[in-house]
């Protein structure tokens, strides 16, 4: 089968030792992470993490099912590109150490509606906010004057429209393998 | 107020435990002082791996948890490959390990391990306990979660200082997880679905394994395949579940299997999977069949649907409850022929092969003739090898259990899981059979049979060997390396140094009085078959 990137987002309890429960099944299972980000939802008690990986549709469903096997998790949704907006923040630090350099980098932030949030007389630190595309084609382009360091914050995700991942409980995920929930 | 080790023991006695298995250290001893103080019986091993092992017996013959404790360290690392093999084989069980002072974790002191992050990948749940007010609640839920939807090991570590702190225990009357909702009943429509296969079916079959030990559905099992004319195949764990000579039960699957019963496997229109979850040594090439055949797979674990078989009706629920519902609908196939072939080949299939010449004993006549003279519902604990294999193929199961472990594939699991399960069903006929390398890894265990005054029969196919790993590497590599037992003890003689009579043959013509001999012997016994080691497991 036909191995694509998939957004994976899990809801788990907000408990010690819960990110690395999850993030071990990936590895138990051999499977690599592109993308990881977790933080705290509107309930603090309920923290949501979101992984994207590489794998066809069974390995993802196989997945899917072994994470809801964790007591610490309480729904897992398979999110697609078409019905989920996604998101990522990337800091770039761009060498910069004349006004010309400078006011070129500016020029292409501004193009692509990222920010400054640091400037020192050798340095910018550029802010994106976007997609995966757009952050690769930006750091494209300050490729050219001197990239110190990159850090990103993973991939978020959201779906599009009334529907949201409380939806997706451990019952309904099961429906489809026959489990009783009605 | 009490301490916490006190609440522990409570907590425990109000989840009905009437017996633990452990090994005492320093981290442990508040637990074990408590224990002391209650009528919660105690068996003391001689390594703690045994522990687990003694649990996992216990808990398959009681259908509940077993509960095993130690102490921390290198109690709770022996531990592990005992909890590794009661998850692997789903059985129910509530481990606690001892644990260092909890404002000293982290800083690796005397005897510190953290246990539960060792555990993780093979375990169901575990607990790190930082207060000793919650111990009511964890104990609650480790039964509850143990015991419930697939079963597993919960590991509850607890420092030594929560085990001392003074509380005042509330213990709950009920369960409350958020993320754990196991399924119950299979849902109504894919029931229906499956009824409807069933009648419209020419060459059913259900493949059962352990899961249906744990549901405790062996009369659901013969109910469903005898009115809806279902032969039957099982997988290792799934052994017993029908006499072997039920008229529908086709034998084992597999590489070990019957070839009836793989031919079956291999020709049926509509395969029913039972929990099991067929795994590479039960089905070796189950791409192959569910591209060819309908396939329904019933198992509480959703997990399992499609995991090693892709499933065209997967129904998640309690098995039992699945069998039941489903026996509703009076499915009932059209499948007088397929049987008939099938029971004929079945038939030829199991003619008794002669009893060859003197020099050694032949296993299988070894395991036919041990099978016969068996109380209708013993209880046969196998170990890892040849013996499993031999065992598995050619002891005829009657009403009684064939314990083993099918899915880590423990050596030295047989006997102090027979210990467990004489503590349970402390009546019924109990006989091990290992080879001479398992012996030696159990062989410590003697002292705790002999200290529990209790009878259990050992039968070891003694032929100086690694036989499985032997005949692999004549088979498969440059020839044996590493696997010859020389420096073994005189097994006679060890056993008599634990007050244990033991007996050596080396004739099949010995092996009938031999087994009498040891069946009516009153206490334990062990009875050395000599086995030429290059007899193999595919030889009749």
């Amino acid at each position: 089968m036909e191995s694509k990137e998939h957004t994976l987002s899990i809801l788990v309890e907000n408990t010690p030792g819960v990110l690395s429960q999850v993030s071990r099944l990936f590895s138990r299972k051999g499977y690599n992470i592109e993308s990881i980000a977790s933080g705290t939802t509107e309930d603090p008690k309920v923290t949501r993490i979101t992984i994207v990986m590489n794998g066809d549709d069974a390995t993802i469903a196989q997945l899917a099912a072994q994470l809801r096997k964790l007591l610490c998790v309480i729904s897992v949704k398979v999110l697609s590109t078409e019905d989920a907006v996604q998101r990522e923040l990337v800091l770039v630090k761009v060498k910069a150490d004349t006004k010309d350099k400078r006011d070129e980098v500016l020029q292409i932030v501004s193009v692509f509606r990222a920010s400054v949030v640091d400037i020192s007389r050798e340095t910018l630190t550029v802010s994106i906010l976007g997609d995966e595309n757009k952050a690769c084609a930006l750091m494209d382009l300050l490729a050219d004057f001197g990239v110190l360091e990159v850090v990103r914050t993973g991939i978020i995700a959201i779906e599009r429209g009334i529907r949201t991942i409380y939806e997706d409980t451990k019952e309904s995920g099961e429906f489809n393998y026959g489990k009783n929930v009605l | 107020m009490i301490n916490g080790a006190q609440a522990l023991m409570e907590s425990l006695k109000r989840e009905g435990v009437e017996r633990v298995f452990g090994y005492a250290g320093a981290t442990i001893c508040p637990a074990v002082d408590a224990l002391a103080a209650t009528d919660i019986a105690y068996t003391l091993v001689r390594t703690e791996q045994n522990a687990g092992h003694m649990a996992s017996g216990y808990a398959r013959m009681m259908g509940k948890p077993g509960v095993c404790m130690v102490t921390s360290g290198p109690g709770a690392t022996n531990l592990i490959t005992g909890i590794a093999t009661a998850y692997m084989d789903s059985i129910p069980m509530v481990a606690i390990t001892g644990q260092v002072q909890s404002y000293l974790l982290g800083r690796d002191i005397f005897q510190e391990v953290d246990i539960t992050g060792a555990c993780a990948p093979f375990i169901k749940h575990s607990y790190l306990v930082k207060d000793a007010n919650d111990i009511p609640r964890v104990v609650k839920e480790a039964f509850h979660i143990a015991s419930t939807g697939r079963q597993g090991p919960v590991l509850i570590d607890i420092p030594i200082d929560i085990q001392q702190q003074m509380i005042d225990p509330v213990y709950p009357d009920s369960v409350d997880i958020r993320g754990y909702k196991p399924s119950v009943k299979g849902n109504d429509n894919q029931i229906k679905r499956v009824a409807a296969s069933i009648s419209a079916a020419q060459k059913p079959l259900l493949c059962v394994g352990g899961g249906l030990f744990s549901a405790k559905a062996q009369e659901e099992l013969i109910t469903l395949c005898e009115s809806a004319r279902i032969p039957v195949v099982t997988t290792m764990m799934g052994l017993g579940l029908l006499p072997r000579n039920h008229p529908l039960n086709l034998g084992m699957i597999g590489a070990f299997g019957t070839p009836t019963a793989n031919r079956a496997l291999n020709t049926t229109d509509l395969l029913i999977i039972a929990g099991a979850r067929a795994a590479d040594r039960a089905v070796t090439s189950p791409k192959e069949i569910a591209s060819r055949t309908k396939t329904v797979h019933l198992d509480v674990d959703p997990a399992e649907i499609g995991k090693n078989f892709s499933t065209t009706v997967p129904v998640v629920g309690d098995v039992k409850v699945i069998l039941d519902q489903l026996i509703s609908h009076h499915p009932k196939a059209q499948s007088e022929a397929w049987i008939a072939d099938l029971q004929a080949r079945r038939q030829a299939e199991t003619q008794p092969a002669a009893a060859p010449g003197a020099g050694s004993v032949t296993p299988s006549y070894l395991m036919r003739t041990l099978g016969e003279q068996l109380d209708d519902d013993a209880c046969v604990c196998v170990d890892v090898g040849q013996n499993q294999i031999w065992a598995a193929k050619h002891l005829p199961m009657k009403h009684g259990r064939f314990l083993t472990t099918g899915g880590l594939g423990t050596m030295g699991y047989s006997l102090p899981a027979s210990l467990g399960v004489k503590t349970a069903v402390p009546d019924r006929q109990t006989v091990v059979v290992c080879g001479d390398g398992s012996f030696q890894m159990f062989e410590n265990e003697l002292a705790t049979l002999k200290a529990m005054g209790t009878d259990v029969k050992i039968v070891m196919v003694h032929n100086g060997v690694l036989g499985l790993v032997h005949q692999i590497q004549y088979s498969s590599y440059s020839g044996p390396f590493g696997v010859d037992l020389t420096g073994s003890p005189d097994f006679e003689k060890l056993a008599e140094a634990y007050g244990i009579p033991g007996k050596r043959i080396s004739d099949d013509g010995q092996v009938d009085s031999a087994i009498h001999d040891m069946l009516t012997a009153s206490g334990p016994y062990l009875l050395i078959c000599d086995v030429d080691p290059m007899t193999t497991t595919s030889m009749t």
